[in-house]
């Protein structure tokens, strides 16, 4: 019997795992993906948004607010890469004056440090590359810009290093409510690897948590994926704008942002369609084209530099707020449900926030050894002169250049695979080391990081894969089959 | 400071930094290196085992790696220096002094520093890949680019898949057509978006019309399917403006998509170095020494434009090198005060390579190469200097998948200006209507 079973090794369910790592319990979490940050949490803006949008009052506003100022603190606990830029919000014409007054007073009701309107002479000097069209704009300087990987990584390694289990393609069919001889409740969960048994279950499913939540509670939740499309450009036109910039939702649509990444990329997205597919990864020739001419609205002149884009699906619940607590008529069943934007900025405040709920349940006792600080990969791109000649110095695969692009060398992709949760697929070193995520896509290192990949892992490199089973790379060899 | 010191620092050990440095060595240059970031010499020539190779330089008909080797043999003889597996992650100019700082990397030497007297940027090319071309869909295993492709079949042995749809007719697409069918897979189509071929008339012919393999032209690929691995593609006539036309997609079954869209000079190196790019080539803007405006810096091969033919690589890189070799020998006079032409190109013609001639230090003759914007059947190449006709050319075909050039001669220039006069002039290339 486990302590506490985490479905779900996105952001929310490693943030969750983390917090509640600090305590002696039997901690299982189980991903139906290949690696941790498979869903939701590798595919959305990674901001970190500042508070200012949620209703106050709400589940969102509150935790909001308090991920961001936890980001800020825990960025360098557990050393991944967070920027405090800036955001600001642009009204594009005079109309939208009132729309960024009542922004401002919203944000200062949630408690978000700092807030202040600037007008058009400030906002040009903060960036001359905004449009002639903006008029004022709100200004949050506790907005930030995350590496949504790194984040959801290092929470996971944090909390694997503190003893949580994980296990991935491993997906859950069913979820049951038991009693035991004693009378207490528990769970049997039936995934496709085996089943577990647990005292306490968190659902942090993200798209599918409606589906796990339905499976014990009678208080039925749904969830509708909304699929959000982004363009990422070149890191040539990543200094463009230096903080994000949101627009005020007009009736025409809620808006694209402009924004640099945490590593010098240039983002703009997303899209916000509803889909009926929590598997609709797809993005769509109408959604790109909306991404690129929305965001051409912010910005005098938007480069066209794409070098890759991509779609996520946001975790839209009916009821537009956060579901975090116990459902009603399932003790120990504890959800964090529709975690849609802000989710990634809340979830370090929403893991705080349920491990204290098992705590109250369980009554664990804190660990004495909890490790609260992990160290990432190092950065040959990042490192300066004397690091670079450090880590050349302790191994020489950190001199060999794997990814040109991005400037990644074989030490960081060989301790990108070795490490706590390492890396097992090619999706997972890119996200660990940013190997394949530059300008040419991979053309080059791909052929360079899977013999590395299939050499430590001991396996055939016909069996490597992009993201598991089923998207292996290499199909046999040449002249088979003739 | 340096770590070393060198007079001619060569940035990639393909086809064009090895012409280069033998030529190089020829004009009497002692003090080269080479550096090359792949385990051996001959750069992407090593992958392209099919035949067509070295017809212009060697007169005979040679396979990508028997022509590298050719160039291979000349270096090894000339001990010219080289280091393999090693990456150049900067260069920097130092406008006081004059000299050119590379650092590089590699697991022997660790971080380090060359000065140079001149380098020779000779870095290739890379091919674009499919997020640079917007096509929507999943993202999937088993979308490559055809070099990728090229590089598994070729040179591990591997497959990366068996039916196969290939986007984009470039020559690399056209051939890996038939590599993929020789080794057993299944290519359904070529589609390209234009209503030409970027490719050689002479590889589809070879490598599609002689498999049966369609081509399909004005089509371009507008869904991708599949979470893990491909799935199958979508494919739809693209009008007149390439857009996709409601009502003619045809969904094609397959596991891999290949992805033959054009090349890319690799030049990020350079633009940090400072040297002026010419957003049409995504090459250094040169001059008849094929040096780029940051003095003593030189560039050749498919880093300064992309060539359909490897003889001209070498052919260009040959010039490159002698001139770099003359820089630092003092043979050339680097503070010129005689004529400039520049070269505008208009009508049809997109670019020149160089952009700039000074005719004192241009040879008796000199090669100009360009590319045309579209398919011209029955036109003249019209080269105007300072207003007046110096050539009229009648061609019959100019595609944009085949490299066009002129031959300037000195001589008819000097009639029509002055070469030592210290003043600016223009020369003209254009398409015009047959006369």
């Amino acid at each position: 019997m486990r302590d506490v079973t985490v479905i779900g090794a996105g952001v929310t369910g490693s943030c969750i795992a983390r917090e509640l790592s600090r305590y002696e319990l039997d901690i299982l979490v189980l991903e139906k993906g290949s690696d941790v940050c498979e869903g939701t949490s590798k595919a959305n803006s990674g901001i970190a948004h500042s508070g200012y949008d949620a209703k106050p009052g709400t589940l969102k506003a509150r935790f909001n607010v308090e991920g961001n100022r936890l980001i800020h603190v825990l960025s360098r606990e557990l050393d991944f890469p967070f920027k405090e830029n800036g955001s600001l919000v642009l009204a594009l014409d005079e109309e939208g004056r009132s729309g960024i007054r009542d922004l401002y007073e919203r944000g200062i009701k949630n408690g978000v440090p700092d807030l202040r309107i600037v007008e058009r002479d400030e906002l040009k000097a903060m960036e001359p590359a905004v449009s002639d069209s903006a008029v004022c704009a709100l200004y949050a300087p506790t907005g930030g810009i995350v590496c949504p990987f790194g984040m959801n990584i290092a929470f996971a390694e944090n909390a694997a290093d503190n003893g949580v289990e994980f296990l991935f393609e491993t997906k859950v069919t069913s979820v049951e409510r038991r009693t035991d001889d004693d009378g207490k409740i528990y769970y049997h969960i039936e995934t496709s690897k085996g089943s577990a048994d647990s005292r306490i279950v968190i659902n942090a499913a993200g798209v599918y948590a409606d589906r796990i939540h339905n499976m014990v509670s009678e208080k039925k939740i749904h969830i509708t994926p909304r699929k959000g499309q982004y363009c990422l450009m070149d890191k040539a036109a990543g200094s463009l704008v230096s903080h994000t910039l949101f627009q005020l939702p007009t009736k025409s649509g809620k808006g694209v942002l402009v924004t640099p990444t945490v590593h010098g990329n240039l983002m703009t997205g997303p899209t916000s369609d509803e889909s009926l597919d929590a598997e609709d990864t797809a993005t769509t020739a109408e959604g790109l084209g909306t991404v690129i001419s929305r965001a051409s609205l912010s910005v005098k002149e938007l480069p066209r530099m794409t070098i890759t884009s991509f779609a996520g699906l946001r975790a839209h619940e009916d009821g537009g707020d956060f579901i975090i607590g116990e459902a009603e008529d399932s003790p120990g069943f504890i959800d964090a449900a529709g975690i849609e934007s802000p989710g990634l900025t809340a979830a370090p405040a929403i893991g705080v926030f349920v491990a204290g709920l098992v705590r109250d349940i369980l009554e664990p006792a804190e660990k004495e050894n909890f490790i609260s600080v992990r160290k990432g990969i190092p950065s040959m791109a990042l490192a300066t002169e004397e690091e670079r000649q450090a880590l050349i110095k302790e191994d020489p695969a950190y001199s060999h250049v794997i990814c040109r692009c991005e400037l990644v060398t074989e030490g960081e992709i060989r301790n990108a695979i070795s490490r706590t949760l390492g890396a097992t697929t090619i999706d997972g070193i890119k996200r660990r080391t940013r190997a394949g995520m530059g300008r040419c896509q991979a053309g080059f290192c791909l052929a360079r990081t899977i013999p590395i990949l299939a050499e430590m892992l001991g396996k055939p490199e016909e069996e490597i894969t992009k993201c598991g089973t089923g998207s292996e790379y290499i199909n046999g060899n040449i002249k088979d089959g003739i | 400071m340096a770590d070393m010191k060198k007079d001619l620092v060569i940035i990639g050990g393909g086809p064009a930094g090895l012409s280069a440095a033998v030529s190089a060595r020829k004009e009497g240059l002692e003090d080269i290196l080479i550096i090359e970031r792949d385990t051996r010499l001959g750069g992407i020539l090593n992958q392209c085992i099919h035949n067509g190779f070295g017809l212009h330089t060697f007169k005979e008909e040679l396979t990508g790696p028997e022509y590298a080797s050719r160039y291979i043999t000349m270096v090894k003889e000339e001990k010219i220096p080289y280091m393999l597996d090693t990456m150049v992650v900067d260069i920097s100019y130092d406008e006081k002094t004059g000299s050119k700082t590379v650092t590089a990397m590699n697991s022997e030497d660790g971080l380090f520093r060359i000065e140079a007297k001149a380098v020779i940027l000779a870095m290739g090319c890379r091919e674009r890949p499919r997020g640079a071309l917007n096509i929507p869909g999943f993202r999937p295993a088993g979308i490559y680019s055809a070099g990728t492709a090229q590089y598994y079949v070729n040179i591990e042995g591997k497959m990366p898949g068996r039916k196969v749809v290939i986007l984009g007719s470039g020559d690399i697409g056209l051939i890996m057509a038939r590599r993929m069918t020789y080794e057993g897979a299944k290519v359904l189509c070529v589609a390209e978006l234009m209503p030409y071929s970027g490719g050689l008339k002479r590889n589809i012919v070879q490598c599609l019309d002689d498999f049966d393999i369609p081509l399909l032209l004005s089509h371009t690929v507008v869904d991708i399917k599949g979470k893990k691995r491909v799935e199958g593609v979508t494919i739809a006539e693209v009008d007149s403006n390439r857009k996709p036309i409601p009502g003619t997609e045809v969904f094609y079954e397959c596991d891999t998509l290949l992805l033959s869209c054009g090349l890319i000079p690799e030049n990020e190196l350079t633009g940090r170095l400072g040297a002026g790019l010419n957003p049409v080539t995504g090459g250094a803007y040169v001059n008849e020494s094929l040096e780029t405006d940051v003095p003593g810096v030189y560039a050749c091969g498919n880093v300064l434009h992309v060539h359909d033919l490897v003889d001209h690589v070498s052919g260009e890189a040959a010039s490159a090198g002698k001139n770099a070799a003359d820089f630092i020998l003092g043979k050339n006079n680097t503070r010129y005060d005689g004529a400039a032409v520049k070269i505008r190109t208009e009508s049809g013609v997109r670019y020149s390579v160089p952009s700039v001639v000074r005719p004192s230090l241009m040879p008796d003759t000199m090669t100009v190469r360009f590319r045309v914007g579209n398919e011209y059947r029955d036109k003249d190449l019209a080269v105007y200097l300072d207003g007046k006709q110096l050539m009229r050319l009648p061609k019959r075909v100019m595609a944009p998948g085949e490299m066009e050039q002129i031959v300037l001669v000195k001589s008819r220039m000097n009639r029509i200006m002055d070469p030592s006069d210290g003043a600016e002039h223009e020369m003209v290339i254009r398409i015009e209507d047959r006369q």
